[in-house]
C-alpha cells in the first residue's frame, strides 16, 4: 500500500461505567502484543455514571509520544458523542456506531459512518449494556486488519483465566462485530500498522510508581483516596503483601502522612500519594520529616485545582505548593518524573534521597502522568535498581547524639531497636542529642547551628541529583528551544520533532529536578538559546517564575493550557510556530475546544 | 528486674512545680519497670503540649511530633516494627481536640498500642484557653463569660468507638495510676488510660483537691471490667462522682492479626527489592 499512514487514532466516547476503560484496555494490549506503540489518554468527569467518556488512544510505531489530536476512528457509544466529535475527524475517518440507538447525522463531511445493529447481532445473547462496545471493537479490528487470534488474546488476558466464562461472552460478542464488519465496511486501506513484532508491556504512570515502590524496597505505602493518586493504592492494595508492603488506607491525609513518617522513623521506607487538596493537609507534616529528619517521600499527583477544582483533569499548577510545603525553612527534593519509565526510576530514587539525606521527597506528576496508558520496552525498566539507605547507625560505642553536626549534614540514624541509640526525634528545634532548644530557654547558637546542618544536606542531594536534573534533546543553537517540567516530557518532544520535521531547528529543555534548583546547569543552556519558550500546563507560568527566581533568566515566551485537558500536538506546534514570529505573542492559551461538550441539564 | 529510674533520662523537667504530668512520667516509669519492658525496644510518642514534652524524660526511644499527629505516627511505627511496644503520651488538647479524628479511628483500628492522655481540662502551653474536656460554663482566657461548649467525654467515645482497653487514673494517687497503665500496657490492643492530671497553673477550678472529693476506685465497688454496659454507665455517670480504675477490657483480634502484610516478621525486617522471579512475575502482568 502506497502511503498508508502508519498511525491510528481511536476515541472511544460514551457515558461513564459504559466499559470504555475495559474496551480500552482489550485495544491498547491488541496493539502491545502486534508491536505496537500506543498511548491512551482519558478524559472523564467525577462521576462514577453519567459523566461524559472519551479516551484517546494513538497508535502507531514505537513509541508513540502522546496521545495525538484528532481521530480516524470513532467509536460513539451514544448521538451526543457521535454529533460532538465529528468535527475532530481526520481524513478518511470512521465512526463506529450502535445503530439501534445513535442516529447518523446528516451532515458528516468526509467521515465514514458505520452504523451496527448491535440488537440484531446479540439477539440470542445474555442482554448486558457494556456489550456494545465490545462489539464495536470488534468491528474495529476488521477494519484496521488486526489479526484475530492477537485480538481474541488480549480480549482473555482482560477478563483473565478466573473469569472465563466473561471472556467467552467477550469474544463470542466481538466475533459478532467482526464478521458484521467483514460483511458490511471496507477495511480501513489507508492506515497499515505495522509492528515490529516485540512483546512489550502495557502500563500506567501510577503503575510504574507502583511498581517503582516495590522493586526500590518500599514497605510501607499510606493514601487517602484521591484522583488521580488513587490507582497507586489499588495496584499496592492486592499485591503489596507478596513483598512485604503493606498499603494502608488512612482515615484522612494527615493520619496517612504521619503513619509514612513513624514508619520511615521505625526504619521502613515508607510513601504516601495524593492530590493536591490532600498534599495541601499533609503540608505540616512534611516539614516535620524536614525538622525531625525522618526519611518519607510524597508522591503529588496534581489535578485542576484549586480547592476541589477539575477533580479528574490534568494541570501543572501544584508546584509553588509543592516548594512551599510547610512553614519554615527545611531541606527537601521535587522529582518531576517524565514519563513512566522515568516514574519507576524517579521513584526508587526518591526512597534513596529521603533516606540517604533523611529528608522528604515530593515526587511530582500530574493526572496526564499518573493515567496515561502507554506501552514500554521491558528492557526499559531495570529490577536490578541500588538501594541506598544512607548511614545507619547499627552498634553504638559511647554517647549516640541524633542530630551530630556532622561535614555533610547527615546523622547517622538509630532505629528503635537499637541498643544504646535511645533518643528522642523531635519537631521542635533542638541540639544534637535531640533535646528541645525551643522552649524554656532558646539556644541561639544551637539554633544557627542546627538549621545549617540541615539546609548543608542539600548539597549532598545537588550532587546526587545534578546529572539528570535536566533533559535536553536536538541539536545545540537550535532556532527555537522548547522548556517544561514533568508530564510534558513526550508532547514536548513530539512537539519538537514535528517543528524539525517541518524545517525548523528546535530543542527542548525538560526538567525532572526542581528542588533542589539545578541553577547552574540550566542557566548556560538558557543564555545561549535563541527564543526560549516555557509550556506548562498551567495559568502562571510556574516554572518561568521559578527559573526567574533562581537564575535571574527571563524566559520571554510562554505557552499555557489550564483548560484541564493536556497539550496535543497539533495545536502546541502552531503556538510555538507562532513564538517564531516577528511578532511573537508573550503568552498564549491554548484550549481544547474540540472536547468541549455542551451542559446537559437532566 | 528492671527499675523505675533505669526509664528515666537525664533531660531537665520542665514541667511547672506541682504539675500532675510528674506523677504520670513517675507512674509510666513504673508500669515499664514491672513488665520489664527492653528500653530499647520501648518507644514513646508524643504530639504538643506540656504533656507531650514527656518522650523526652524517659531513656529510650522516642518521637516528639506534631499537634494531634501523635497517634498516626505511632501507628505508622507499630506497623512497620511490630516488635516494639509503642505507647502514646499527650494532653486532651491534643488527643480529644485537634487529634481527635486519629483517636477514633484508631480504636476501630486496634493496634497493640497504649494511649496516655494527661487530661487536665485546660490549654496549658498556650496558657490557659477551654479545651474540649473543659466542663461547660468554666471561664478561661478563650471562655471569659464561661464556657458554651459541653465537655467531650473521652471514655464513653472510647467505649463505644471500639477501644479494647478503657481506663483511667489520677497523678493524685500514682500506685493506682501505675496498675492502670501497667494493665494498659499488658493488654494486648488499642488501650486508652486518661489520666486526670491537674494543670496548677491554668485550671483552678479542676485542682487536685477538686479530684480527691470527687474521685474513687472502680475495684472497690464490684465492676466488671468484662460487662461493656456497665462500663458504658460508670464512664456516663450523671452524679459528680469519678471513677478510677479499669473500665472495660475485652479481648478482639488486633490489626496486625487481621492485615496479611503483618503476617510473618515485623515489615523492618523484610527483604528489600525483588527477586528476579519476582518481578518477571509481575512484568507478565504488563504483557
Amino acid at each position: 500500500m502506497m502511503n498508508a499512514q502508519s498511525e491510528a487514532t481511536v476515541w472511544i466516547g460514551g457515558e461513564a461505567g459504559e466499559g470504555i476503560a475495559s474496551a480500552g484496555d482489550v485495544w491498547i494490549k491488541t496493539l502491545a502484543r502486534m508491536g505496537l506503540g500506543a498511548f491512551a489518554h482519558n478524559s472523564y468527569q467525577s462521576v462514577i455514571r453519567g459523566g461524559e467518556v472519551l479516551l484517546q488512544l494513538r497508535s502507531g510505531p514505537y513509541p508513540v509520544l502522546s496521545q495525538g489530536g484528532g481521530w480516524d476512528f470513532l467509536i460513539a457509544l451514544n448521538q451526543s458523542v457521535l454529533d460532538q466529535n465529528l468535527p475532530s475527524a481526520r481524513p478518511k475517518g470512521r465512526t463506529l456506531f450502535n445503530a439501534d440507538a445513535v442516529k447518523p447525522p446528516a451532515a458528516s463531511g468526509d467521515v465514514i459512518l458505520c452504523g451496527v445493529p448491535i440488537g440484531e447481532l446479540t439477539t440470542d445473547l445474555p442482554k448486558n449494556p457494556v456489550m456494545q462496545n465490545t462489539v464495536l471493537l470488534g468491528a474495529l479490528a476488521f477494519l484496521l486488519k488486526v489479526p484475530w487470534d492477537v485480538f481474541e488474546g488480549s480480549i482473555r488476558a482482560q477478563f483473565g483465566k478466573r473469569k472465563a466464562e466473561l471472556s467467552d461472552q467477550n469474544v463470542t460478542v466481538a466475533r459478532r462485530g467482526w464478521e458484521y464488519a467483514q460483511k458490511n465496511f471496507a477495511p480501513a486501506d489507508h492506515i497499515a500498522l505495522s509492528g515490529d513484532g516485540k512483546r512489550r508491556m502495557v502500563i500506567t504512570g501510577n503503575q510504574a510508581v507502583a511498581l517503582g515502590a516495590v522493586a526500590g524496597g518500599c514497605k510501607f505505602y499510606s493514601a487517602y483516596p484521591m484522583t488521580p493518586a488513587s490507582s497507586i493504592m489499588h495496584w499496592l492494595a492486592p499485591r503489596g503483601h507478596r513483598y512485604g508492603l503493606l498499603m494502608k488506607q488512612a482515615e484522612d491525609e494527615l493520619a496517612a502522612i504521619n503513619m509514612a513518617i513513624g514508619a520511615g522513623y521505625a526504619g521502613v521506607r515508607a510513601m504516601v500519594g495524593t492530590s493536591g487538596g490532600g498534599f495541601a493537609l499533609m503540608t505540616e507534616a512534611i516539614g516535620m520529616a524536614g525538622m525531625a529528619e525522618a526519611p518519607v517521600v510524597a508522591v503529588l499527583s496534581q489535578r485542576g485545582g484549586p480547592s476541589t477544582g477539575l477533580a479528574t483533569k490534568t494541570e501543572q499548577g501544584d508546584l509553588f505548593q509543592a516548594l512551599g510545603a510547610s512553614q519554615g525553612e527545611y531541606p527537601k527534593a521535587i522529582l518531576a518524573p517524565l514519563d513512566p519509565v522515568d516514574a519507576y526510576y524517579s521513584t526508587i530514587e526518591a526512597h534513596n534521597l529521603a533516606e540517604k539525606y533523611q529528608l522528604p521527597v515530593i515526587v511530582i506528576l500530574d493526572l496526564y502522568l499518573s493515567e496515561r496508558t502507554v506501552v514500554v520496552d521491558p528492557e526499559s525498566l531495570n529490577p536490578h535498581v541500588p538501594i541506598e539507605r544512607g548511614e545507619v547507625a547499627r552498634s553504638i560505642e559511647g554517647e549516640y547524639f541524633r542530630y551530630r553536626d556532622t561535614p555533610s549534614g547527615v546523622s547517622p540514624r538509630a532505629l528503635p531497636g537499637t541498643p544504646g541509640g535511645m533518643h528522642t526525634a523531635v519537631s521542635d528545634e533542638h541540639n544534637q542529642q535531640g533535646v528541645l532548644v525551643s522552649d524554656w530557654y532558646t539556644n541561639p547558637t544551637m539554633r544557627t547551628k542546627m538549621v545549617e546542618k540541615r539546609m548543608r544536606k542539600l548539597e549532598g542531594v545537588s550532587r546526587d541529583t545534578e546529572e539528570r536534573a535536566i533533559l535536553c534533546e536536538g541539536p545545540d543553537g537550535a532556532e527555537i528551544t522548547l522548556v517544561g517540567w514533568g508530564s510534558t516530557y513526550q508532547i514536548l518532544e513530539e512537539a519538537r520533532q514535528t517543528l524539525e520535521a517541518e524545517g525548523y531547528s528546535a530543542n527542548l529543555v525538560q526538567f525532572r529536578t526542581l528542588w533542589p534548583f539545578p541553577a547552574q546547569k540550566a542557566l548556560p543552556i538558557l543564555q545561549s538559546a535563541k527564543r526560549v519558550v516555557c509550556v506548562e500546563n498551567n495559568y502562571g507560568g510556574l516554572l518561568v517564575r521559578l527559573i526567574r527566581q533562581e537564575t535571574g533568566f527571563s524566559i520571554p515566551y510562554a505557552v499555557h493550557k489550564f483548560d484541564g485537558e493536556p497539550f496535543s500536538a497539533g495545536p502546541l506546534t502552531r503556538a510555538l510556530e507562532n513564538c517564531l514570529r516577528e511578532d511573537a505573542p508573550a503568552v498564549q492559551t491554548l484550549i481544547s475546544s474540540e472536547l468541549d461538550l455542551p451542559v446537559i441539564l437532566k | 528486674m528492671s527499675t523505675a529510674s533505669e526509664y528515666k533520662s537525664h533531660v531537665r523537667q520542665t514541667w511547672c512545680p506541682g504539675c500532675g504530668d510528674y506523677g504520670v512520667l513517675n507512674a509510666l516509669q513504673t508500669a515499664c519497670a514491672a513488665l520489664n519492658i527492653e528500653r530499647q525496644n520501648l518507644v514513646v510518642v508524643s504530639g504538643i503540649g506540656c504533656s507531650s514534652d514527656l518522650p523526652h524524660f524517659m531513656n529510650t526511644y522516642g518521637i516528639h511530633t506534631l499537634h494531634g499527629r501523635a497517634v498516626p505516627v505511632a501507628q505508622g511505627i507499630k506497623m512497620a516494627n511490630m516488635d516494639l511496644t509503642v505507647v502514646i503520651t499527650g494532653g486532651d488538647g491534643d488527643g480529644y481536640g485537634i487529634g481527635v479524628g486519629h483517636f477514633i479511628h484508631a480504636l476501630r483500628r486496634n493496634l497493640d498500642l497504649t494511649y496516655i492522655v494527661m487530661d487536665n481540662q485546660i490549654y496549658g502551653l498556650t496558657t490557659g484557653q477551654a479545651s474540649p474536656t473543659s466542663a461547660k460554663c468554666v471561664k478561661t482566657k478563650s471562655t471569659p463569660e464561661g464556657n458554651p461548649e459541653n465537655a467531650l467525654n473521652p471514655l464513653a467515645l472510647a467505649l463505644v468507638g471500639g477501644a479494647t482497653f478503657v481506663g483511667r487514673g489520677f497523678s493524685g494517687d500514682p500506685v493506682q495510676l501505675a496498675e492502670v497503665m501497667r494493665r494498659g500496657l499488658a493488654h494486648k490492643g488499642f488501650s486508652l488510660v486518661d489520666v486526670f492530671s491537674p494543670c496548677v497553673t491554668w485550671n483552678k477550678l479542676n485542682t487536685y483537691t477538686w479530684f480527691r472529693e470527687r474521685v474513687f476506685k472502680l475495684e472497690n465497688e464490684g465492676h466488671d471490667p468484662s460487662n461493656l454496659d456497665a462500663a458504658i454507665k460508670q464512664a456516663m455517670r450523671a452524679d459528680d462522682r469519678l471513677p478510677l480504675g479499669v473500665f472495660y477490657e475485652t479481648d478482639r483480634p488486633t490489626f496486625d492479626q487481621e492485615e496479611l502484610s503483618l503476617q510473618g516478621e515485623p515489615l523492618v525486617k523484610g527483604r528489600m527489592g525483588l527477586t528476579d522471579e519476582e518481578w518477571n512475575a509481575l512484568i507478565e502482568e504488563f504483557l
